[in-house]
């Protein structure tokens, strides 16, 4: 059990308001991502649900019971914080075993736990150090064990994978999304990059300054933005907006197309543009175009695209791939399918 | 600094500075062990003998050094022991969001900068005198009798004295190490349901254990030569009871003029530091590597 119902929670700092009345409910086994830029609330949000912060107002309901005012060890729920905060001068062993003793479990059970959560996280030879002595990813992963054992109904991640490399991150990446399968817990996981976001969520909720503009499954939120603020945010490269004055629909007030929407020709086409700078992936290759009216969109092209630096092309998209937003930012509906 | 050339630059800068400090330091030592072998008193001019060991045989059977070194002993326990604990407590405080605690905490520090002498005479005639004093004072509205601190408790209140000098600056320490424990620590264990107690024992001593090993160092140094707050108060009595070692040589080597029999004891003095120094080391000083 571990469903977190969120009831126009509010948080000011002394006057400053962090968080606007918010709503939100997230079902047991659910794994939600909070993404948005940096400073919109999205820690201090979820150190609220931990209860590292009070609520200013409004209710946090944890499977049902309201636990607004519940201390944060009461609430049953486990966090892994960016820096990891492990305990520095305890072993391995012993800073998974903190959470149990400070419960009264009993030492074999204890030691049957701990061996257990070593063995899913690769830990088994390492017990006996200290975190001093351990890299990054195996940190990471001593947080995650103390988190564990401890069987909360839901675990809370703050950025846990920053503080690592690229690579490492997409294997933790992995390794997180599968303990998701197997324990089916409820995750709750901050971040700020969209291609964790994307890859690992069941559901994403995009925050900005304080709201959030969107909550929904990633496809969701890649195909149906409800604003400018979302279709920008989700996806990588980001969506390119391209201003209108003269489109079909007269409250149009700037399209927005996706990289990979866009379709290059070399005779006829919507925009013109010349090439800029082209990034070669490989697999693909990104063109900064620059069109007529002296913006500069991205397109995603194949990874042995023949166009040179200064080609003149001609993008188009297909009417159903381009999203409309009107002088609010927001959606037109039907625009885009 | 890490390449060879960079380190023999180094040890090159450093050594007039070593030569200077040795030569301060080797000269006097010398010297007391040269008086320590010879008969000198002040009282007696002529030749000074050539008496070997006889000096130090008689300090070392004297009733007074074992008196005077076990309220060495007692001292520097005594006043560790009372600073290291009410410095984690003032710390832990200091370190609470108080109202004006930046104020609070140049207050607190006040006591280390009063000098010992001004200090002792400052307990000794407004708090502990039994008739004029504080305490006094206090114990008479409370109908009990007055305390006569330094004839019925001498080491006691010197331990008090010395201990409320010294407070500060192991609060002070304390306070900087409590400052650099990283909050989400405290708050992971808050998460792991470690009430206030479990804290402190399992997050916030440990971390302390380096500052208190430093604290502990730096005050043994101080402490094994407490001197002037002795001779303010209780002038090393009733007896000896609240002679230490440093004001028993005092009184060797300048109330009975036996420079040779002071010398030895300063030695003697010598030797119990660097055991101590040893013991401290081996004992507690493998907190301060890494
Ligand atoms: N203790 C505090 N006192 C005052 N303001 C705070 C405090 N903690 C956070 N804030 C403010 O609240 C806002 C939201 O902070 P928060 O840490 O939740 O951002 P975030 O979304 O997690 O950003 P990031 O992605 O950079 O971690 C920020 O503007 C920050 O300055
Ligand atoms: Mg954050």
């Amino acid at each position: 059990m571990g469903s977190i119902t969120l009831k126009k929670v509010t948080k000011n700092f002394d006057e400053v308001n962090v968080i606007k009345p918010l709503d939100l409910e997230i079902k047991d086994g659910e794994f939600i991502v909070f993404v948005g830029p940096s400073g919109c609330g999205k820690s201090t949000l979820l150190r609220m649900i931990a209860g590292l912060e009070d609520t200013t107002s409004g209710n946090i309901e944890i499977d049902g019971q309201d636990a607004t005012h519940t201390p944060p060890a009461k609430r049953g729920l486990a966090m892994v914080f960016q820096s990891y905060a492990l305990y520095p001068h305890m072993s391995v062993r012993n800073n998974i075993a903190f959470p149990l003793k400070r419960a009264k479990v009993s030492p074999a059970e204890i030691e049957s736990k701990i061996a257990n959560a070593a063995k899913i996280l690769n830990l088994t030879d390492y017990l006996d150090r200290k975190p001093g002595q351990l890299s990054g990813g195996q940190r990471q992963r001593v947080a995650i064990g103390r988190a564990i054992v401890r069987q909360p109904s839901a675990f809370l991640f703050d950025e846990p994978l920053s503080n690592l490399d690229a690579s490492l991150r997409v294997n933790m990446r992995l390794e997180i999304s599968e303990l998701h399968k197997s324990l089916a817990t409820t995750m709750i996981y901050v971040t700020h990059d969209q291609v964790e976001a994307m890859t690992m969520a069941d559901r994403i909720a995009v925050f900005n300054g304080g709201i959030i503009e969107q909550v929904g499954t990633p496809l969701e939120l890649y195909q149906h933005p409800v604003n400018k603020f979302v279709a920008g945010f989700i996806g990588s490269p980001k969506m390119n907006f391209i201003d209108v004055t003269n489109d079909s629909n007269a409250q149009t007030q700037s399209l927005g197309v996706r990289p990979e929407h866009f379709e290059i020709s070399t005779d006829s086409g919507t925009w013109q543009g010349t090439v800029g700078v082209i990034e070669h992936l490989g697999s693909e290759s990104f063109l900064h175009v620059t069109i007529e009216d002296g913006s500069t969109v991205t397109v995603k092209a194949d990874g042995d695209c023949p166009l040179k630096y200064g080609d003149t092309i001609y993008l188009s998209a297909p009417e159903h791939k381009v999203h409309r937003f009107d002088k609010n930012g927001l959606t037109i509906k039907n625009a885009a399918p | 600094m890490a390449t060879t050339q960079s380190r023999t630059l180094a040890r090159m800068m450093l050594f007039p500075s070593v030569i200077l400090l040795l030569g301060w330091m080797i000269v006097p030592l010398c010297m007391t062990l040269y008086f320590s072998f010879v008969d000198y008193n002040l009282l007696i001019p002529g030749e000074r003998e050539f008496v070997g060991f006889l000096n130090y045989e008689f300090f070392l059977t004297d009733p007074a050094f074992f008196e005077s070194f076990f309220n060495t002993l007692y001292l520097v326990t005594g006043v560790l022991a009372i600073t290291i604990c009410g410095g984690i407590g003032l710390a832990i405080l200091l370190d609470q969001a108080i109202w004006g605690r930046n104020y609070v905490r140049i207050m607190v520090l006040a006591p280390f900068f009063v000098m010992p002498t001004v200090s002792a005479l400052v307990w000794k005639n407004m708090l502990m005198n039994p008739v004029n004093g504080l305490f006094a004072h206090f114990a008479i509205w409370l109908g009990l009798d007055p305390i006569d601190f330094f004839a019925q408790m001498p080491l006691f209140s010197i331990i008090i004295i010395v201990s409320w000098q010294w407070l500060p600056f192991a609060a002070l320490i304390l306070l900087t190490a409590i400052q650099s424990l990283d909050r989400e620590q405290l708050e992971a264990a808050d998460l792991d349901g470690a009430g206030p107690f479990s804290k402190f024992f399992y997050i916030v001593l440990p971390h302390l254990s380096r500052a208190v090993t430093a604290v502990i160092l730096i005050e043994t140094i101080f402490l094994l030569s407490i001197f002037a707050e002795i001779l303010v108060t209780t002038s090393g009595g009733p007896g000896y009871a609240s002679t230490n070692i440093t004001y028993l040589i005092y009184t060797q080597s300048l109330l009975q003029f036996d420079v040779g029999g002071g010398s030895a004891g300063g030695i003697v003095a010598v030797i119990i530091a660097n055991i101590v120094a040893i013991f401290l080391m081996r004992l507690i000083g493998k907190n301060l590597e890494g």
